[in-house]
């Protein structure tokens, strides 16, 4: 990155990572710092901005609870099966449109502009087909990663090369042999990174769906820290959220090494 | 051009509204023939009906402004302090590397998530769903910001060199012209996640625009206008996301 551009050698390089590691540090210190200083001043209302050992005990309290892994497992299992509704439902979509230019035509559109709408606002229809309880925020979180895995789908279909196409064909392979033998092994990297972008969205669409109206998962733990106005355990709630956010990503883009899709990261509705 | 080969050009596209259409008349008559509750999902033609009704009473066009105007105020925000950050982070090349991944794992949280905290902080008004437009473009505008001046090829950079140009020369002359298209891109992704997330945010604390009609509607058990209110939503955002990319097609610089 912008480290190699300029610097050349490996010592060089590795003192350059080094003096990257303190300025990390540095800067880490002194955000916690800066934080620790609003929360002494007292400029904010009380509790708004909690003292940082607050938050860490928020925190240790957040992970010695049962509840919050019984509520983890509820959102963990809305996410897992609105990612298999609606990332299957995506790929399937994604690899017809991707393999036949008229369909690809004729229904890309509607897809690429139907993916970056607000995909929040149709819970209330969801609520009506599918019921107050997990129903409803699966379905919220499988509408939200249906977009983003059909067009990063179609997108790697037409990226594949083409001399694979061919020999399939010359094969005489039929539909079913091109898509389990060509197509889906020569678009690893793309379906793999789809799915890392449709769990991304079909997170936030079940956290905010149980944020809305329920009573059980992270979305609702966070909503009702702030009904009891419980400031530690909503930083804590978010903490964890968001690591787990952040890391479950990570470990998603390290499987698929290959970036693709500006197409797809302009669908996270 | 004649009529065939005209109507050969544009047969997918015919294609796709027809079965759109088709689509809406099975459900319609999917609802007729009682498949479907009607008290579940309402008639298309009593949706499109109630579009009038919306519009005269439930004063949509005003509500889309306040939308719009958040929306803008985001973005506002948005090109006056993440493009100056995403410029300085590309002079300052350690603090740079050190904080892009960060950025980066930004980009990726469901940073939306925060709008209980942010009612706490701003209260339950305008600011709160103006700031988590804001916190979501963030990360995308600094990253592109960051992405374009990187981008600037080494040539011209020499060439500026040749002429002894100043920094601050150097960075209006040559290195700002060369990542405008890249910060445009930028602003443009800035723009549809604050849009996203104000009419999310809008509909979630029942506060403001289209996105509180919505909820207000669906608690009122208002099918028709609740589904006609979503449409308009849907209608809107494709607009807007068109319009940007013709915008941004037109600004691009012709090479």
């Amino acid at each position: 990155m912008a480290a190699t551009q300029a610097i050349g050698s490996a010592p060089h390089r590795r003192a350059f990572v080094r003096q990257v590691l303190v300025a990390r540090a540095v800067i880490a210190v002194a955000l916690l710092a800066f934080w620790e200083l609003v929360a002494r001043s007292r400029l904010l209302f009380e509790g708004v901005v909690p003292q940082l050992d607050v938050i860490a005990r928020g925190l240790g309290r957040l992970l010695a609870a049962p509840a919050f892994y019984t509520n983890l497992q509820t959102t963990a299992g809305e996410v897992g099966t609105a990612l298999i509704i609606g990332g299957s439902a995506g790929l399937l979509v994604g690899l017809v449109l991707g393999a036949n230019r008229f369909l690809g035509r004729a229904f890309e559109p509607y897809l690429y502009y139907l993916g970056p709408t607000p995909k929040i606002i149709f819970f209330p229809i969801m609520i009506m087909w599918f019921g107050t309880g997990p129903g409803s925020k699966i379905a919220m979180g499988a509408v939200s990663c249906f977009f983003p895995v059909a067009l990063s789908v179609a997108a790697g279909m037409r990226q594949i090369d083409q001399v694979l196409i061919r020999v399939g064909r010359s094969f005489r392979a039929s539909s079913l042999q091109m898509a389990s033998k060509v197509y889906l092994p020569a678009m690893r990297d793309p379906v793999v990174n789809s799915f890392r972008l449709g769990l991304g969205v079909a997170v936030i669409g079940v956290l905010l769906a149980e944020t809305k109206l329920s009573n059980r998962g992270l979305g609702f733990m966070v909503i009702d820290s702030y009904s009891r106005f419980d400031m530690p355990a909503m930083y804590a709630l978010l903490i964890v959220i968001f690591v787990l956010a952040v890391g479950l990503n990570a470990g998603l883009s390290r499987l698929a090494r290959s970036g693709n899709g500006a197409r797809a990261s302009a669908a996270l509705g | 051009m004649t009529a065939p080969s005209l109507l050969l050009r544009h047969s997918p596209a015919i294609v796709g509204v027809a079965s759109v259409i088709g689509l809406f008349a099975a459900i319609e008559g999917l609802i007729r023939a009682s498949v479907i509750n009607r008290h579940v999902v309402p008639l298309p033609s009593q949706v499109l009906l109630a579009f009038p009704r919306v519009i005269a009473e439930e004063d949509v066009l005003g509500r889309f402004l306040t939308t719009a105007g958040e929306a803008a105020a985001a973005a506002l925000l948005l090109a006056a302090t993440a493009i100056p950050l995403g410029v300085l982070l590309h002079r300052t090349q350690l603090i740079c590397t050190a904080v892009e991944g960060w950025i980066a794992a930004m980009a990726a949280a469901p940073l939306v998530l925060i709008y209980p905290l942010f009612l706490v902080i701003f209260g339950r008004n305008a600011l709160t769903i103006i700031m988590i437009g804001f916190a979501a473009g963030l990360a995308p505008v600094i990253l592109k910001t960051l992405e374009g001046l990187r981008a600037t090829r080494p040539v011209l950079l020499n060439v500026g060199r040749s002429f002894r140009l100043s920094r601050a020369q150097q960075f209006w002359k040559i290195l700002l012209p060369s990542a405008l298209p890249s910060i445009f891109t930028g602003m443009r992704l800035g723009l549809i996640f604050a849009l996203i997330n104000v009419v999310g945010v809008e509909f979630l604390i029942n506060f403001g625009g289209l996105g509180q009609l919505i909820n207000d509607l669906a608690e009122r058990y208002d099918l028709p206008a609740m589904y006609a209110t979503i449409c308009f939503v849907i209608l809107v955002s494709v607009v807007f996301f068109m319009g940007l990319e013709h915008l941004e097609r037109w600004l691009r610089p012709r090479q």
